[in-house]
């Protein structure tokens, strides 16, 4: 019996880097197996992934070495749920891999239904794909590479971009698949907790290679000292009183000065419309915003209608997706982008371990770079107020110690920072003050 | 079972990448097109009424797919298959044209092309950028002796019209695709393909 | 009441380009008109009222006079001139051939209003490769392309608030339009390069050397035939009129 996944000595080179990407990887994976791979942030583990769905391009793209032998159809479902949406429609979507592998219209629609129905999508087949949350776009994905009756089954860290709803739809829908059919499950995950009931064998990749693990051997989740509390009669950075947002009911909170707050509440109920108000980048429709004199520092207006440069000076905003406030060619360029001094764009990518990647290219960095370059970025002009819109989205486990440390040395200094997040460890260990969002 | 050990591929096939970006590319030419027709719609309409021909002035913009389509992918069939997609988009979208546009894209795109494959599909430099500019307006202008009637009006309007139609197409296709080639280049979108990488 | 109602997109494509592309063979008002008589009792019949279309068709209303003047102006000069001044030369022909070129804007115009209404890109795209067989990996590249680009609403505010954040929003409305613009253009490529290897990542890859089935049928039923015939039988009869009657003039020029 053939295994399903050979490689030996596989090794990969982007054309764009000098270092590979993955060094000399030997691998065998037998049918039906279900597979956990874990490994620091930048190890390659997406890379080897890309190889094994044969996505890792051509010579144009970089170099292969070794040998890589796949006996059976692969399909993969990425992290990021939005940009694996190909078409406008649910059946279309899950439709795409059956028409690419030609298989017969008339065995198309069965396969759809049953592959929606596995992964726990009770949806019409013309249900816009739009509407669709992070959580269902990524059962989506899966029910499109079930339909096309992939033996291997790679996922990408599926669960890294979603809330705890989300994750837990996620892991139950392919809890399912695994139960139904007998396909081969390789998942890399830095959340192994979610995942460990199901895996049978587990994987650790790391610069000296490829190696067995076991369930114990998994990384234990952080653990973080507690979050501090605010010490009684510290100033209000940032006061709203019934601050009437374009979305959700007025609201009234402090931000207190030198403190954490950490802004809680589920799905859909405006956390980052109210993050936005009160950084300054929305518009208000009613009640009232105050900053204090240390975040005005000068200027007499409301914060909405200062200049960008003026705001950027004074709050710093780190967005979801950092890709969407990446606005440069290369991580220095970038640092420099909104004009801070020299040493201070230095030491921001020396603490931040960025130094090693200032000519690269910021959308090649892995998940954790490019976090941690978003956060560089809003610390330029050492701001007084820092805002993080769910800063641990899509993080490992070192990359969110780091960042939790980070931001405790910020408010050590007297930064003010605010935080939404899902995630009750980075809410446990930074909530000094906590707001939630209804 | 797939083996695969090294991957070589012909120069000229496209990858899934070269179909995708390219039809990113015509869509948002497109676009472009759709917005610049109510400008310059304006303009040539205004010029060709008072003048003979200059409103070929404002012609290039509608062919810059073709350019840019060419320098970025760099592979036979780029420049006609983006410029007629974008013609396409922005007859769809609704203009004042309906199924000229797409006679229009066909021949504009064959005219840029025809400069590429002159080049053997080996140079994509300013001036040969400047040339595909010339050479759609060519294609443009060829195709409106039908679709404008331009054969029937005088021969100095047809003149001046051809002039002042390639031009434009050097500047404000050829110019301005070229630089906006770069300008993307230059945020590392278009890593993936050689217009990315290397300077030219 | 709708006669195009369930026909394949394509057939609207074809039935413009078989309405329309034989009138531009000649211009003279008898042809144009007789195309555009067609087209404005056809209208209502296929769910555009005239309000519709006058409301959908303006642009080409008002391309229509603008198209005519540069023809008035400096078309071919030949009969009785009326205005000679520089290079402008107002003759009989040139003033035949306005008024031709006027009605045949709108004869090939206004059946785009019609015509175009409602076209799901999916549905159009399944039709250009299943009916027209046009390449099968570039209609779904561009479809997807299409659906891709209609999400730049959500980003524009996303980008701006970035842009602001960041200290570099503060320019002129022109230069920040442009860089949004430009903006825009770069997160469709990134978006784009993802979207590539997701469709790989689904077996995208194969479609060049084995070619794919197609989970939705598009085919051409006797309507679309009827329709497509209707519109060449109109639009030559548009020219046979026009020849019979001896208006024709080929490109204009005859």
């Amino acid at each position: 019996m053939t295994a399903l996944v050979e490689a030996r000595g596989l090794g990969w080179r982007h054309a764009s880097r000098v270092d590979p990407a993955l060094e000399n990887i030997s691998l065998r994976l037998e049918r039906g197996e279900k597979v956990l791979l874990t490994g620091r942030s930048g190890a390659g583990k997406s890379t080897l992934l890309a190889a094994l769905a044969g996505l890792l391009g051509d010579e144009e793209d970089g170099d292969q070495t070794g040998t890589l032998t796949i006996d059976g159809t692969v399909g993969m479902v990425l992290q990021d749920p939005d940009s694996q949406v190909i078409a406008s429609r649910v059946g279309d979507d899950v439709a795409f891999g059956c028409e690419n592998l030609r298989i017969p219209r008339e065995e198309i629609w069965p396969r759809v239904r049953r592959a929606l129905d596995l992964v726990g999508l009770d949806l019409p087949l013309d249900h816009p794909t739009r509407h669709l949350s992070g959580g269902q776009k990524q059962r989506l994905a899966l029910a499109g590479v079930i339909a096309m009756g992939a033996d291997l089954i790679l996922l990408d860290e599926p669960t890294a971009n979603l809330d705890p709803v989300g994750q837990r739809e996620v892991v139950e829908a392919v809890t399912a698949v695994a139960a139904e059919t007998d396909a081969t499950l390789f998942v890399v995950e830095h959340r192994p907790q979610l995942w460990v009931p199901l895996m049978d064998r587990f994987l650790h990749l790391d610069e000296d290679g490829l190696h067995e693990s076991t369930a114990a051997g998994l990384p234990a989740p952080p653990v973080l000292p507690a979050a501090r509390g605010v010490a009684p009669g510290t100033p209000p950075l940032v006061s709203a009183r019934d601050l009437q947002t374009i979305w959700g009911p007025p609201r009234t909170l402090d931000l207190p000065q030198g403190a954490s707050t950490v802004i809680t509440g589920p799905n859909g109920a405006g956390k980052s419309t109210l993050a936005l108000t009160l950084a300054g980048l929305l518009d208000p429709v009613g009640g009232e915003l105050t900053y204090a004199e240390e975040l005005r520092q000068g200027l007499r207006k409301s914060p909405h209608a200062w200049s960008s440069r003026q705001l950027a000076q004074r709050v710093g905003y780190v967005f979801q997706d950092p890709e969407h406030q990446f606005v440069a060619r290369t991580v220095a360029e970038e640092m420099a982008v909104s004009g801070g001094p020299q040493e201070r764009i230095d030491e921001l990518l020396h603490r931040l371990r960025l130094t090693h990647l200032a000519e690269a290219n910021p959308f090649t960095l892995s998940g954790g770079e490019k976090r941690r370059l978003s956060v560089a970025t809003a610390l330029v002009n050492a701001p007084a107020l820092l805002v993080l819109d769910e800063p641990t989205f899509g993080q490992d486990p070192t990359t969110f110690v780091e960042l939790v440390g980070m931001v405790r040395e910020l408010t050590d200094r007297g930064v003010t920072v605010a935080s939404i997040t899902h995630d009750e460890l980075y809410a446990h260990a930074l909530g000094d003050h906590l707001v939630e969002v209804r | 079972m797939t083996t695969t050990a090294a991957r070589t591929r012909a120069r000229s096939s496209w990858r899934v990448i070269d179909i995708i970006i390219a039809s990113v590319l015509g869509v948002a030419t497109g676009l472009i097109f759709w917005v610049w027709n109510s400008l310059g719609f304006a303009w040539t309409t205004a010029m060709d009424a008072l003048t003979p021909g200059f409103g070929g002035l404002a012609l290039g913009i509608w062919l810059l797919g073709g350019v840019i389509g060419g320098l970025v992918i760099r592979k036979p069939g780029a420049a006609i298959f983006v410029e007629v997609l974008a013609a396409a988009v922005s007859a769809l979208l609704g203009n004042q044209w309906g199924i000229e546009t797409l006679y229009h894209g066909i021949a504009q795109g064959i005219g840029a092309e025809l400069v590429f494959a002159a080049f053997a599909y080996r140079r994509f430099t300013l001036p040969v950028a400047m040339l595909a500019g010339a050479g759609a307006s060519v294609g443009n202008f060829l195709v409106s002796l039908f679709t404008s009637a331009n054969i029937a009006k005088s021969l100095a309007f047809n003149s001046i019209y051809l002039t002042c139609g390639v031009i434009s197409g050097v500047i404000l296709a050829g110019l301005l695709g070229h630089w906006l080639v770069k300008a993307l280049a230059g945020t590392g979108a278009l890593d993936r393909f050689a217009a990315g990488r290397k300077r030219v | 009441m709708n006669l195009l109602a369930g026909i394949n997109p394509v057939t609207r494509i074809l039935a413009l380009i078989l309405l329309t592309t034989p009138l531009l063979l000649s211009v003279d008002i008898v042809s144009a008109a007789v195309a555009l008589g067609f087209t404005l009792l056809a209208a209502p019949l296929c769910g555009v009222s005239w309000g519709r279309l006058l409301r959908r068709g303006w642009p080409i209303l008002m391309a229509a006079p603008l198209a005519a003047v540069p023809m008035a102006l400096y078309g071919r000069p030949e009969g009785e001139t009326y205005l000679h001044f520089l290079l402008i030369h107002v003759t009989d022909n040139s003033l035949q051939l306005a008024a031709a070129i006027f009605v045949r804007v709108l004869a090939v115009g206004l059946p785009v209003v019609v015509l175009s209404a409602d076209v799901d890109p999916t549905d159009l795209g399944d039709g250009l490769a299943q009916v027209l067989h046009l390449p099968a990996r570039f209609v779904l590249g561009a479809v997807a392309a299409t659906r891709l680009v209609s999400l730049f609403r959500d980003d524009l505010d996303s980008m701006r608030r970035a842009r602001r954040a960041r200290g570099i929003a503060d320019q002129g409305r022109i230069r920040h339009f442009l860089t949004l613009a430009f903006g825009l253009l770069v997160l469709s490529l990134r978006r784009g390069t993802k979207l590539a290897t997701a469709m790989e990542a689904r077996g995208f890859n194969r479609v060049a050397e084995h070619g794919r089935t197609w989970a939705r049928e598009s085919t051409l039923s006797g309507r679309d035939g009827v329709v497509m015939s209707v519109c060449l039988v109109a639009s030559v009869a548009a020219i046979g009129i026009a020849v019979a009657v001896g208006s024709f003039r080929f490109l204009g020029v005859a």
